[in-house]
């Protein structure tokens, strides 16, 4: 039993019962997809961000077109790159926190990995041949829906498996979120894909919603995408890997516990702010609105109980390559969850909707928050599931941290910058009331600031592959671990 | 500080040195909690938002029943904003615009009143419906006329340019503007050879020509085949919409291999007819505007 002593607080890394008994291959191959598949999917919106600087990008096939190519690069970046983290951090965490294997052992796992993969394959060659259902982050037509929907409940029952037959008194934090962000999906996923197939040797459907209700539920499900899926399961991540990385008590149980519930009771019912003047009716719209502003604070409790947990270990930021991926992910997180209350709020969302600003927005978002935390658990995940002391090199850390900190920089000032233009040049008008500007010139006067989004998306990128080859060493030629003890709560080098 | 008291105390409950503060005695691989009050500044802020949206729900239209839904004590629609706000403009600008109609269009530019609007809402007018062609400020490009400079293929007069607005060129409107060029190539109604030295002969009249005995030899084929539409000089006919050869202004290009698959081809340029798109004072504007650009007639 080897006891740590941090900031005065001795921690005792806690064991399982037989620690061979943890399901870790699938927890490997996981690690292996999420890597791939975020280098697959960065490329890819390097490549749309490109194809709006200069449409010659698009090649003239219409397999390779921005119409087609976007989808692609957004189910990639949210559900393959994403989703492996958390389906991968999931079992790990769940199984270490429950100090009990994975429900059914590794059969089912083993099925849930393959069954997602295939999910995203089906779903991604879908998108190319030009099948979609037309629904932002939910366009895989009705058979692709149908497998996601037996592979998720598959997760749940896994999941949910794990917990019940846990052998610590209390479910740990982490996995509320995960529950959340797996119970909330599967409601999510069903409903906004009722669809009836035209046939069952075709891949056409007709969805069950038309008209403003059909628009309703597709960003009800759109923004619980965000709130459930890059939120809440996130912040599972966050809630495990920051404080083994830090070896500090997390700040404030009771914190955790009020915005836990504050932010699950609260954020579904944000999604109207997406449909904020259009044919969406006033009273709607008005909740949409108060329920995004009452939702600030219970997301920022999660970054408090993030950063507050490094207090007395404020050094190890220095040092520990996982923990500064992770809390830069949370100021992030904060700075985003700021922004999106603003941005519902009416008069603002006047300006911001369909501009550039939203992009920006999401992608402080996804490359700030769930992209950051992600390569933090990665960092620490590999030489714990590998074996190794630590990681093969931490200098290139270092330039992965500094390229892609320096990227999104890029990416969201150039998208703050361009979106607020945007927003401006539509709405100006002269004394008669005719515009200034048509819109030509406003997709004119954003070149510049697609050409600086499209570097900050390289740096981006670059940084990515630097983490994979390290990862890579790592695992091929760092120092095989001699004691069977979790190597990421020691410092690489 | 810690709002428990040590009665409530469990077992495995220590004191972080650090904070000061008090675990909950629960622990996951190695992860204790503290058991640190809520922030004071959070809790307060997290019920300023929630009074925040009370009120405002209180204000404007929110909470739905089975039927309807509370309508908000200011009364406030956005419906009954963008109805007012668009009625607004429309009455102030409503003068305006039947005096367009009533004035002849050859007397538009003549009246300052009008002429500043038709530069305001023309521009935009343009912007919106015709520069995807012609180009911001009317340029003009490859195959699209540019409207900015004195050569006209239907002719620059104001009531010219409004007849082509109104109903367009080459389309299925009745009233379109139609001519067209024999494909003297492809159709086989002049050899290589022949195509060739008009060619030649064409780009001469612009003094462009490389070739000054394969120029004389198509002279005479431009008098029999091209000379009818295009005049025996290449002035051109705007009544027919055929071009000015003359004047080194090319719409498809004055280079070589561009005349000889004009000549060999056609061309056959189009333009919708307004009239069915726009309202007839949008369309009498954009004609004015168009006039306007600087090579009105």
């Amino acid at each position: 039993m080897s006891v740590a002593v941090s900031g005065g607080v001795p921690i005792t890394a806690a064991r399982p019962a037989s620690r061979e008994a943890y399901v870790e291959d699938v927890v490997r191959a996981f690690t292996i997809a999420t890597m791939f598949w975020g280098i697959a999917a960065f490329t890819v919106g390097v490549l749309i961000a490109f194809q709006l600087a200069f449409p010659a990008l698009n090649f003239g096939l219409e397999w390779t077109s921005f119409g087609r190519v976007r989808p692609l690069h957004t189910s990639a970046a949210i559900f393959a790159f994403g989703g492996n983290a958390l389906l991968g951090t999931s079992f790990f965490v769940v199984q270490r926190t429950c100090r009990a294997p994975l429900f059914g052992g590794a059969l089912p796992a083993w099925f849930i990995f393959w069954g997602y993969q295939l999910f995203i394959v089906l779903a991604g060659t879908g998108y190319l041949m030009g099948i979609t259902q037309g629904k932002e982050y939910a366009e895989p037509e009705w058979y692709t829906d149908l497998w996601l929907t037996i592979v998720w409940v598959a997760y749940l029952i896994v999941f949910a498996g794990t917990l019940i037959k846990r052998r610590e008194p209390h479910i740990y934090v982490a996995n509320w979120f995960y529950l959340a962000f797996i119970i909330t999906i599967a409601m999510l996923h069903i409903v906004n894909n009722l669809a009836v197939p035209v046939s069952f040797t075709g891949t056409k459907s007709y969805g069950a919603f038309a008209g403003v209700q059909d628009a309703m539920i597709q960003w009800w499900y759109g923004h619980n995408a965000v709130g459930f899926f890059l939120t809440a399961g996130f912040l599972g991540m966050m809630y495990y890997f920051i404080p083994k990385a830090a070896e500090r008590p997390v700040y404030s149980y009771r914190l955790s516990i009020i915005h836990f519930w504050a932010l699950i009771f609260l954020y579904i019912w944000a999604g109207p702010h997406h449909l904020h003047y259009t044919a969406l009716p006033d009273w709607t719209q008005t909740l949409g609105m108060v329920f995004s502003i009452m939702l600030w604070m219970p997301s920022w409790g999660g970054m408090i109980n993030g950063i507050m947990t490094l207090s007395g270990a404020w050094d190890k930021l220095r040092t520990n390559p996982s923990l500064r991926f992770t809390v830069t992910a949370v100021a992030f997180y904060g700075m985003s969850t700021f922004e999106g209350p603003v941005m519902s709020v009416k008069p603002v969302n006047a300006l911001s909707h369909y501009t550039d600003w939203t992009i920006g927005h999401v992608h402080s978002g996804a490359l700030g928050w769930v992209a950051f935390v992600t390569f933090g658990a990665l960092y620490y995940l590999v030489p714990v599931l590998w074996r190794r002391k630590g990681l093969w090199s931490q200098t290139l850390v270092e330039w992965h941290f500094w390229t892609a900190t320096l990227g999104i920089v890029l990416y969201i000032t150039s998208m703050w910058v361009s979106g607020i233009m945007q927003g401006l040049m539509w709405r100006a008008y002269d004394d008669m009331g005719f515009l200034q500007y048509s819109f030509v010139e406003t997709v004119a006067a954003m070149h510049p600031y697609y050409i600086i989004r499209g570097m900050g998306g390289i740096l981006f990128l670059t940084g990515a592959i630097i983490m994979a080859f390290n990862l890579i060493r790592t695992v091929k030629h760092g120092q095989p671990l001699a004691e069977d003890r979790p190597a990421g709560l020691v410092a690489a080098e | 500080m810690s709002t428990h008291t040590d009665n409530h105390a469990h077992a495995g409950r220590e004191r972080d040195a650090h904070t000061g503060r008090e675990t909950t005695g629960h622990e996951w691989d190695g992860i204790k909690e503290l058991n640190t009050p809520l922030p004071k500044w959070w809790l307060y802020t997290f019920y300023a938002c929630i009074a925040f949206a009370l009120v405002y729900t209180v204000l404007y239209p929110a909470w739905p029943s089975l039927h309807s839904h509370t309508k908000g004590v200011l009364g406030w629609t956005r419906r009954d904003t963008v109805k007012s706000e668009l009625d607004t403009r429309q009455q102030a600008l409503a003068p305006l615009k039947a005096k367009l109609l009533a004035t002849p269009i050859g007397d538009v530019e003549k009246d300052p009143e009008l002429r500043g609007y038709v530069q305001a809402a023309g521009h935009i007018a343009f912007a919106e419906n015709c520069a995807a062609c012609h180009g911001a400020g009317g340029a003009g490009g490859k195959g699209f006329p540019n409207l900015a400079d004195d050569d006209w293929l239907w002719g620059g007069t104001p009531e010219q340019i409004l007849q082509t607005v109104t109903y367009g060129v080459r389309n299925s409107n009745p009233d379109s503007r139609v001519s067209d060029m024999p494909r003297f190539g492809a159709d086989g109604l002049l050899t290589k050879e022949q195509i060739n030295d008009v060619a030649e002969y064409v780009l001469s009249l612009s003094n462009t020509g490389t070739d000054k005995a394969a120029a004389g030899r198509g002279a005479q084929v431009f008098a029999d085949n091209c000379a009818a539409c295009h005049g025996e000089k290449g002035d051109g006919n705007p009544d027919v919409g055929a071009p000015r050869l003359n004047d080194a202004i090319w719409l498809y290009g004055g280079d070589k291999a561009t005349v000889v698959q004009t000549i060999t081809y056609a061309r056959r340029g189009s333009m919708p007819a307004w009239s069915e798109r726009l309202d007839p004072a949008t369309v009498k504007l954009l004609a004015a505007y168009v006039h306007t650009l600087g090579g009105g007639k």
